[in-house]
């Protein structure tokens, strides 16, 4: 087991390296088709002059070989390095740096710890809520399939899927922010720091961006359950005499759940970098914040950072997904 | 509509299960589906009833329906199933559910598919123990790691912790068996308990279920549309066609005196090494009945090879009763419109010589 892991982690330390070569060399191809000099998406003005950008270029090390690029921005990512835009002095930028912002002056790897504990805020409690909502929904929908609970159940979670956040979003501000005034003064603050602002501030971006997915999850679940509970396994769990609630629970859902395991990892690591609606209805400084902005300003660094951190945390989703998978199917071999 | 004798006798005292004129009917789409309609029979402990017949003919369905698996189905189940004094078809599913695995248990057909995959053996068959018994988990664990010691499996406090995708088909159809032996039921329903097994492995697991019977003095039904298992395990056979019981009796009666056109039919398309061999096996033509067009008269009467024997049209028109043989030996009952006397000619100069 422990070595099953420990080989699944090096695989993706691996994917993790080809995945930020390939997105940095798209990130160096990108200025060559636009004919923008790559400095100008690094400080968002050039000189006039080619003499000019020549030597900006050169301070950034853009006229060096790729491979040579990439492996000083590798070497920044793990070591630090030392940045410079050729008019103010050169600046420290500690590992792991993943760039520097010089339109904000500060390095990309202290925005992304800025708006990361947002974004995953966003993502944990948005998915507690789903997971609660779809699995409850689906399996009881599937349990009494044809009922009007079913019914009712399966209609509005296909109108959720088909609502968009931008709408409910503002719906539910509308409603408990400014008419209901349940939830005032939306701020988000750590949670460390003020737990209960932290909730008021994160519920309703949660059930806006749960809603979404809930509904997806209910009819995942209903369509697995109805599978499984006619299973033979099913049958003989009653013939053994047990209660209603252990066969559905213990034996039903227990078999149900494999297949959601994998959609939700999967899911939820892809939410890191693309909550950006949810986070700019409700305003929340979150990675997808963070990346809009990124590239309204065209401000290259940082969306090469949240592209690669984003990519990180699905290679990660997957390799804990693997491992929950043998702990959910024993029937699933370490080798 | 007719009635079996025996519809209007109570539950036979000595019996330890009788099922009385039992009808599963399904309301589906097309029509009512009548699974099983109006069968009845009784079994001993100590004993061993064989329901035999092909795919469809209610023999799963019935002994489902005994369990009251249906409860909770869209399945409208009538007649009575007496279970030592215990009326079970108007039964609440709790009072089920406290005999279901204690007072009877069954085997089912397939042990991969009718085990949880996610479980280990030893505490899936500890869960059914810890259902019906007040017992700490390592009480139930040592009950359980007796029981796969008695069905014979090697290392059973190893196993007890393996998977069901870890053990053998054998070893899995002899853990289902623990499984359903474990609270001791005086009830076993065995639902084709060899078929997904290998010919070898067969006779192994009706041997054990053989010795757990003598040892636990239990009443089995054995499920199959094996007539070689049947010979070599039952006492007593009910031959069951589109529903209904068409030929039921004692072992020898069935095998030797079977008087029925569809028990001729089976016992002439069973291979068999005991006899000379054949060029080939005959097969019974035609398909089986629709469950929700039966056919009037007598259910098998669109592929019956002797309904010309029958003055009359009575075969299409009256639904034949189940009833005694004349001068057969008590228990053997048929249904049956040809005259008994021709019958017995029929199987002597027909149906002996080529089996």
């Amino acid at each position: 087991m422990i070595r099953y892991i420990i080989r699944r982690l090096m695989g993706a330390v691996v994917v993790t390296v080809l995945v930020s070569i390939v997105t940095f060399l798209i990130f160096q191809i990108g200025p060559t088709i636009t004919k923008v000099s790559p400095a100008y998406y690094y400080v968002g003005k050039v000189p006039p002059d080619a003499a000019g950008i020549k030597a900006l270029e050169h301070r950034f090390g853009f006229d060096l070989p790729i491979p040579q690029q990439y492996w000083n921005w590798l070497h920044g990512v793990l070591f630090g390095r030392m940045v410079d835009d050729g008019t103010n002095a050169p600046i420290k930028c500690a590992a792991p740096c993943l760039g520097y912002s010089f339109r904000q002056h500060v390095p990309v790897t202290h925005l992304i710890w800025q708006a990361l504990p947002v974004t995953i805020s966003l993502a944990v409690g948005a998915a507690v809520l789903w997971l609660i909502g779809g699995l409850a929904v689906g399996t009881i929908s599937a349990l009494r399939k044809g009922s009007i609970f079913d019914r009712v159940g399966m209609t509005l979670a296909l109108a959720a899927v088909s609502l968009p956040i931008f709408f409910t979003g503002p719906l539910l501000l509308l409603l408990f922010n400014y008419k209901l005034h349940w939830l005032t003064n939306l701020n988000y603050v750590g949670i460390t720091q003020d737990p209960v602002q932290w909730l008021k501030t994160m519920i309703l971006p949660w059930i806006a961006l749960a809603f979404l997915f809930a509904a997806l999850y209910a009819r995942l679940t209903r369509a697995n359950m109805l599978e499984t509970m006619s299973e033979d396994y099913i049958r003989t769990a009653r013939a053994k005499g047990l209660s209603r609630r252990k066969v559905v629970i213990k034996h039903g859902l227990r078999a149900a759940l494999t297949p959601i395991v994998t959609i939700f990892g999967i899911d939820f690591a892809s939410l890191i970098g693309t909550t950006v609606i949810t986070e700019t209805v409700f305003n929340l400084r979150g990675l997808g914040k963070l990346s809009i902005q990124a590239i309204q300003s065209q401000d290259l660094p940082i969306i090469l950072g949240v592209t690669i951190v984003a990519a990180i945390a699905v290679v990660l989703a997957n390799v804990v997904v693997d491992i929950l998978y043998t702990v959910v199917d024993p029937r699933v071999s370490y080798s | 509509m007719a009635q079996d004798i025996t519809a209007e006798q109570g539950p036979d005292s000595s019996a330890y299960l009788s099922v009385r004129d039992l009808r599963v009917h399904f309301p589906t789409g097309d029509g009512l589906v009548k699974s099983v309609d109006g069968l009845s029979f009784d079994v001993e402990r100590g004993k061993i009833l064989g329901i035999v017949g092909e795919s469809g003919s209610g023999k799963s369905v019935t002994s489902q329906a005994i369990l009251g698996l249906h409860k909770g189905s869209q399945a409208q189940i009538t007649g009575e199933i007496w279970l030592d004094g215990q009326e079970l078809v108007g039964a609440s599913e709790d009072k089920m559910r406290t005999l279901r695995g204690d007072k009877m248990a069954m085997i089912f057909q397939d042990p991969l598919s009718a085990m949880h995959p996610f479980y280990k053996i030893g505490p899936q068959i500890a869960e059914a123990y810890l259902v019906h018994n007040k017992v700490s988990k390592s009480a139930a664990k040592k009950r359980v790691i007796e029981m796969l010691d008695r069905v014979g499996i090697p290392n059973p406090d190893k196993r007890y912790n393996d998977y069901p995708h870890q053990f053998s088909g054998g070893m899995r159809q002899r853990a289902m068996i623990a499984m359903a032996l474990v609270c001791d039921p005086k009830l076993l329903i065995a639902d084709e308990p060899t078929t997904a097994l290998d010919v070898t492995v067969q006779a192994q697991i009706l041997e054990l279920m053989k010795d757990l019977q003598r040892e636990f003095n239990s009443a089995i039904i054995l499920i199959t549309h094996d007539l070689g298992v049947v010979a070599e395990t039952c006492d007593s056979v009910v031959v069951m066609y589109g529903g209904q019981c068409v030929e039921t009796g004692a072992v020898d009666d069935i095998f030797y005196h079977p008087e029925m056109p569809y028990a001729w039919g089976l016992l002439t398309s069973m291979p068999r090494m005991d006899r000379t061999r054949q060029e080939r096996l005959l097969p019974i033509p035609g398909q089986p009945p629709s469950l929700i067009q039966v056919p009037r008269g007598c259910v098998f009467n669109p592929r019956c090879q002797f309904k010309d024997r029958v003055g009359g049209d009575s075969c299409t028109t009256v639904r034949p009763d189940l009833l005694p043989t004349p001068g057969g030996s008590a228990g053997h009952k048929v249904r049956c419109h040809i005259h008994p006397d021709e019958r017995a000619r029929i199987f002597t100069d027909e149906i002996q010589p080529s089996l």
